[in-house]
């Protein structure tokens, strides 16, 4: 047995493990899509509205549903009747894991491609860092997501387009876009590398006419059917419900979070300076508000949320424009990811996977890729961690992130070539012990205080105190791609 | 640069049983046995209605019955420590949840935050104690010197329960080892998968028992006698079924007195362990020594004759042979119990020959693993879960034997598979046996390729010619070693079993065979387990055989 099939047995068994742990509604909004997909008719998929959980992921993630629901009605027809809402029986919870468990043999094989030729240490890291990390395991196997197979789609995309087989990388990045819009943040870095690498030369324009009908291919084997039907605007009424706020259920570690931070903060401070504040109703108590209001600083809008993320993203599209290689659209595609997550609309904390998993491929090439690494991934994780909060699932979300992140330093400290100790500044390993005593505050000293007053505060801390960490990481990024910075310093800084 | 290394050793431990722990509160989502089967639940029911007695009632009365203690709902059969234990968690989960333990009214009770609790309390048996400061840093270090002879005064003090020994037992028994090698063995003894499922999944208290039993084995190991015999008792006392180690540990500590050069001094040593005993007896039992007929009552809840030869389907002689021959319609129980009782003493005998000749610590493991395989195979009112008391000394043995403590767990497991069905601990059974093949399995083939006999200089170990007289017969026409052979032999018999499993999820069996299935995993598990008991004999002797000669030949 390689060490590689070690490690993926010893996952797969965690996973088993973890079959009866907690799940969260996204477990019934999965089951109910496959229920729509079964039972109705393709032009009814989008308008049902039986279950409060309606069908908001683009056509193919429904086809992958109603591929589900095939195998599904041989396993528990009671599962996929549209009727049978909140059902859960053992045989109905043992097939929707294990079919989160089968998708992401895609991440799995994205990831042995992603190894081939590298050394067994390198090896062993990506396969822990990418296929071991607490944030899939907590956000697939006990939240219930199919994030795995999304993220196997977009390394393979990335595999592929800096291998040189750009059709391939495209037609993987439509499929992805196609499954989940949220990825569709990474179109301008595609589009920009696209067009200066590969559609140049004498053959640009067939190379150009190829790649778009590729895509269009795509899109039009998922839309086109729904197109036919006349369903296009439901489609896009449901994948883009703007009513829904900026910030999700409890703010992900995001500008976000510091904005409502500060608005909050000045809220207080204002009225003791004698200004007049008017607080919208329930400002301070409510905990887990939909659509987030602000009381002093202005509302921003889907519009300037989108404004903001390309402003960030501009420098890297500039950088890019001059120098597409493609050693640098590995990096180019984390930081669109991680602008998309800074200052997005409606963000959830879980997007974080969308900026860690991809980064992870490029952990050991150098001591800096290594160190943000593994200070993105350790604040992503310990954000993710009050996603679960039922007593009997703490003690495995505190080990798992205890032990990822034990044994991920250890490994980048190996393969990077540092003694131990060094990889981190002084200050980042300030700031990341300080999330042991926000946990130990939050878990403990918080409820022994307050009781059950203020269930917000232990959220905001964790939200405000991880999106100070992300703040800076990308600040450290956004830096590197400004014009006057090599774009080398991603890849050779030692 | 020693002091990195001396760190990474550590937080290598540190991570290890880390992940040990993961897995425990993992497997601790699954199911208990008894969930929801009213009237009379299961196991997790038992430890319940425990703590519910013991918390609500005097010492005395927790083995009598009465109005408020009825004896035939679940009454206390373990000795006194288990019920202080029983106690003492009782304690904290009434403060926390009380309706969980309410007296009378609590009978099947289950929250999702009292399952969490009681989970937890197991979990917390598993790591009680005073944490480990030095013997973690020690264990793991690559160069821990003699380490028999630099036990603490303040390591004593963590003998306590199971982590806490496993750390300790690596100590004493992994003089010389590698840090992987000792990585290694960590992994095997944590992650043994049948006390995993068994304590965590189907609930018991198992790993007190044995914390005890192997902090007892690593104290006398030391050369702490007295306290090897206090933690022996206490491990008696929490659960009579460690009785299965007592003819290794009166032998061994026998052998030990005998060697001792004047008559006077035999006789001291012996009258000093007797005393601690006694004394040991004496405290444990003190609540219940008030009244007359008080020690009378506990022990007689704690031999349940009446029981029966075994408990449903166990891997033993016994069991498997009554398709054979009815031994319970031929024989009466009185006659039934005798066989029983001469049969294991008969087993048990070479190993106890063995010790009392010449006591050695890796002996002393050989002879726990031996007795407590013979218990097994041949005493009477055996559970499935008897099998954890002969797999604790296999594991600890890893580092001799690292192709049996790779694959006998296994077989364990297998020999569980029925009740562990019925708990539907199916997922976290195959998960566990995954986890097992994927981290202990590889390393076992690994292990005895290296064969790198350290020698530590200690007058206990074993000799550098003892092992290479260990079984390795005909090993060299087929080009692999011994232990390498039995590595992959291991792994094909897995076949069958596989096969077994596979049918049963796809085949009904036929009306009069109901429990086909159930006799085949039982019987293909008696078979390794009676001839790793064959085996084990045979390694132990050789030990001593090794002895003798070497012996002989200084003399001539």
């Amino acid at each position: 047995m390689t060490p590689e099939y070690r490690i993926l047995t010893v996952l797969a068994a965690l996973r088993l493990l973890l079959v009866p742990a907690y799940r969260s509604t996204d477990f019934e909004v999965h089951r109910n899509w496959m229920a729509i997909t079964h039972s109705l008719p393709l032009e009814k998929w989008y308008l049902d509205e039986t279950s409060e959980w309606t069908l908001d992921y683009p056509p193919l993630f429904a086809w992958f549903e109603w591929c589900l629901s095939q195998v599904a009605r041989y396993i528990d027809p009671q599962m996929v009747q549209l009727e049978s809402l909140n059902y859960a029986s053992d045989a109905c919870i043992i097939f929707q894991r294990s079919s989160v468990m089968v998708s992401e043999l895609v991440l799995i094989a994205a990831v042995a491609c992603a190894c081939r030729g590298a050394t067994e240490e390198k090896r062993v890291l990506m396969y822990l860092l990418i296929l071991g990390s607490p944030g899939l395991l907590l956000v697939d196997h006990i939240h219930f997501q199919y994030n795995g197979m999304l993220l196997g789609l977009l390394l393979w995309s990335i595999i592929w387009i800096q291998e040189g087989r750009h059709i391939a990388g495209s037609i993987a990045f439509a499929v992805l876009v196609n499954m989940k819009h949220l990825y569709a943040c990474l179109a301008p870095v595609y589009l920009i590398y696209l067009q200066r690498h590969y559609c140049r030369g004498p053959k640009a324009v067939q190379r150009f006419v190829a790649l778009g009908a590729a895509v269009v291919a795509v899109c039009g084997v998922s839309f086109g059917p729904f197109v036919v039907a006349g369903q296009l605007p439901q489609i896009l009424a449901r994948l883009f419900p703007f009513g829904r706020g900026l910030c999700h259920a409890y703010w992900a570690a995001n500008f976000w979070a510091l904005y409502s931070c500060a608005d909050k903060a000045l809220a207080v401070i204002l009225p003791r300076l004698g200004l007049p504040v008017t607080a919208p109703e329930a400002y301070m108590t409510g905990g887990l508000v939909q659509v987030t209001q602000f009381a002093v600083l202005p509302s921003p809008s889907p519009s300037i949320t989108l404004l903001l993320v390309l402003l960030a993203l501009l420098p890297c599209l500039f950088s890019l424009w001059q120098r597409p290689r493609p050693e640098s659209f590995l990096p180019a595609a984390v930081y669109a990811c991680l602008c998309s997550f800074m200052f997005g609309y409606h963000v959830h904390e879980k997007a974080i996977l969308m900026v860690t998993i991809p980064m992870a491929l490029a952990a050991a090439d150098s001591q800096w890729n290594a160190r943000q690494c593994f200070v993105l991934s350790t604040v992503g994780h310990v954000a993710l961690m009050p996603l679960l909060f039922t007593e009997q699932e703490y003690p495995i979300k505190v080990l798992m992130v205890l032990l990822h992140t034990a044994v991920a330093y250890w490994m980048l400290c190996r393969v990077v070539n540092t003694k131990a100790l060094t990889l981190l500044s002084r200050q980042q390993q300030a700031y990341l012990w300080g999330f042991a005593a926000l946990e130990i505050y939050c878990a403990a000293v918080h409820p022994l205080i307050f009781a059950s007053k203020l269930p917000f505060l232990p959220l905001l801390l964790t939200s405000v105190y991880s999106a100070l960490g992300i703040s800076f990481c990308w600040l450290q990024m956004a830096v590197c791609w400004l014009p006057y910075y090599s774009l080398s310093t991603h890849t050779n800084v030692q | 640069m020693p002091v990195i290394d001396k760190q990474s050793a550590a937080i290598s431990c540190i991570v290890l049983c880390g992940a040990a722990l993961l897995a425990r509160f993992t497997v601790g989502l699954h199911p208990y046995s008894g969930r929801g089967v009213a009237p009379h639940f299961g196991d997790y029911e038992a430890q319940r209605h425990w703590m519910e007695v013991t918390v609500h009632l005097p010492a005395s009365e927790w083995y009598v019955d009465s109005k408020s203690n009825n004896l035939s709902y679940w009454g206390l059969d373990y000795p006194p420590l288990s019920g202080y234990q029983s106690w003492l968690f009782g304690q904290a989960i009434r403060s926390i949840e009380p309706d969980a333990v309410a007296l009378h009214t609590s009978h099947g009770y289950e929250s999702p935050h009292s399952k969490f609790l009681m989970r937890l309390t197991v979990v917390v048996s598993d790591i009680l104690g005073k944490i480990l400061d030095d013997a973690m840093c020690w264990s793991l270090s690559p160069n821990p010197g003699n380490s028999c002879v630099e036990l603490t005064r303040d390591s004593k003090l963590c003998y306590a329960v199971f982590f806490p020994a496993v750390l300790l037992c690596l100590r004493v028994f992994g003089g010389g080892k590698t840090v992987h090698e000792k990585q290694w063995w960590l992994l095997v003894v944590l992650l043994q998968p049948a006390a995993l499922l068994i304590d965590h999944g189907h609930f018991q208290y198992n790993n007190i028992t044995l914390g005890f039993a192997a902090g007892a084995a690593a104290a006398i190991a030391a050369g702490h006698d007295c306290w090897g015999s206090m933690l022996f008792c206490l491990s008696l006392n929490h659960k009579q079924m460690s009785m299965y180690y007592a003819p290794a540990f009166f032998a061994h500590l026998l052998g030990k007195c005998l060697q001792k050069p004047s008559m006077t001094q035999q006789v001291f040593g012996v009258a000093k362990l007797g005393l601690v005993v006694v004394a040991t007896f004496a405290v444990c039992w003190a609540p219940f020594l008030a009244s007359p007929g008080g020690a009378l009552q506990v022990l007689h809840r704690l031999v349940p004759v009446k029981r029966g030869l075994y408990e449903d389907y166990v891997a033993n002689f016994w069991c498997v042979t009554s398709p054979v021959f009815k031994w319970r319609r031929v024989y009466t129980q009185q006659a039934l119990v005798t066989m029983c009782a001469g049969a294991s003493l008969v087993a048990a005998l070479p190993s106890m020959i063995h010790q009392i000749m010449s006591p050695s610590p890796r002996g002393l493991l050989m002879g726990m693993a031996n007795s407590a395989l013979a218990f097994f195979l041949f005493s009477y009112q055996v559970h499935e879960k008897s099998i954890l008391l002969a797999l604790l000394p296999v594991t600890l043995l890893a580092f001799d034997q690292p192709v049996v403590a790779a694959w006998l767990p296994v077989w364990a497991a297998l020999s569980m598979y029925p009740l562990l069905r019925k708990d539907g601990l199916s997922i976290a059974y195959l998960a566990c046996l995954l986890l097992w093949l994927a981290v202990v399995a590889p390393r076992s083939s690994l292990q005895s390729e290296q064969q790198s006999p350290v020698q530590t200089g200690h007058a206990y170990t074993q000799s550098k010619r003892s092992r290479r007289l260990g079984p390795r017969v005909g090993a060299k026409l087929v080009g692999v070693s011994g232990p390498q052979l039995l590595h992959y032999a291991s792994l094909l018999s897995l076949l069958p079993a596989a096969c077994i499993h596979v049918a049963q999820c796809f085949v009904q069996p036929p009306a009069q065979l109901l429990h086909l299935y159930d006799a085949a995993f039982v019987t293909l598990s008696f078979v390794h387990i009676f001839s790793t008991a064959v085996y084990f004999n045979v390694s132990q002797w050789s030990l001593f055989m090794s002895l003798v000669s070497k012996k002989h030949s200084k003399r001539s």
